[in-house]
């Protein structure tokens, strides 16, 4: 298992396709075992049908992504929050 | 929301045996700060499309450099076919996490694991272009001298900016440091630094135990992989 991820930098663009602020950079906390950091930092599992992110503390699903040609599913249910910072919205070479 | 663009191929330049710099005409690219990726899509006459992200590689417009993969589905594409005038789909700039900005104070330790050295390389050219002073040391792991990317560029002398290199296979002859994987020594002493780390997943595991273990706050030690092959 361990050499076979990615991270949540991986998300950025799927996620960008949805959200207008940046939530690879978003702090989640895990809703198994409490354990927060960036999204960029979870580790993304891309062989299962869309992406899986896992916590890095407990292996945990944090976050599943999938991908249709008509809609996004987007299941955050091991997330208990995600705090978005909204500075990297702004300014020259931030996120459009 | 990110939206799909058109990239038209411009010029590419050969970095080594398998690595190729492809610069693109992007119509109202919006800018980006270094370390941000693109997400990459080719799509086939039948439809069929694969993606991938790379990582910016300058602090303008938008230069990517490709590894390539054997059996890969797009870095071979991409670094032996694609001729200039061809266009490919493009996303981006994605990911606020993994950048640098010229405004950051505190002296960067950049640690590169063979192709993780774009994102890095592409704060070492913002800073440059951003004439700022902020001490930044890069080491450079590669298996041997032929995986080198940015050669000549990294040779010459940059005021504030120290790089190591640290072969892990074959050095070349009369290198001082035998070859080997990156250890405590090649990224010590410890110096209060915001690091940024960039390679294969098990290189990044590593390196950034090793800087844990130096005394480096884990707060402050930001990790890119891109999987076992990157593609
Ligand atoms: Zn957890």
């Amino acid at each position: 298992m361990q050499a076979d991820y990615l991270d949540g930098n991986a998300l950025a663009g799927p996620l960008a396709e949805i959200f207008a602020a940046d939530v690879s950079a978003a702090v989640s906390r895990c809703a198994a075992c409490g354990q927060t950091g960036p999204v960029a930092s979870l580790r993304v599992y891309d062989r299962a049908p869309g992406l899986v992110a896992r916590c890095p503390g407990c292996e945990e699903v944090v976050l599943r992504l999938v991908r249709s040609p008509d809609s996004a599913w987007l299941d955050l249910r091991g997330a208990v929050t995600l705090r978005i910072p909204l500075r990297d919205g702004t300014g020259p070479g931030g996120q459009r | 929301m990110t939206r799909w663009r058109v990239a038209r191929l411009t010029k590419v330049r050969d970095e080594n045996g398998t690595a190729r710099t492809l610069v693109f005409d992007v119509p109202d690219w919006p800018g980006h700060l270094a370390g941000q990726h693109v997400d990459v899509k080719l799509t086939a006459g039948d439809g069929y499309s694969a993606r991938r992200s790379y990582s910016l590689a300058g602090p303008e417009g938008v230069e990517l450099t490709v590894q390539r993969v054997p059996d890969g589905e797009v870095s071979p594409y991409l670094t032996l076919d694609m001729e200039p005038g061809d266009e490919l789909e493009l996303r981006g700039p994605v990911g606020g996490w993994f950048v640098w900005r010229p405004d950051g104070p505190a002296p960067v330790l950049l640690v590169a694991g063979g192709a993780g050295i774009v994102p890095l390389m592409a704060m070492i050219r913002a800073r440059r272009a951003a004439g700022a002073d902020t001490p930044f040391r890069l080491v450079y792991a590669v298996r041997s001298p032929e995986q080198l990317c940015y050669t000549d560029e990294l040779l010459r002398p940059d005021p504030g900016v120290s790089v190591s290199l640290a072969y892990t296979r074959r050095a070349p002859e009369g290198h001082p440091r035998p070859p080997g994987r990156l250890t405590a020594a090649d990224l010590g002493p410890y110096g209060e630094a915001d690091c940024y780390v960039c390679g294969p997943t098990g290189f990044v595991e590593s390196a950034a135990a090793l800087l844990v273990g130096l005394g480096h706050d884990p707060a402050r030690i930001r990790t890119e992989r891109f999987g076992p092959t990157g593609d």
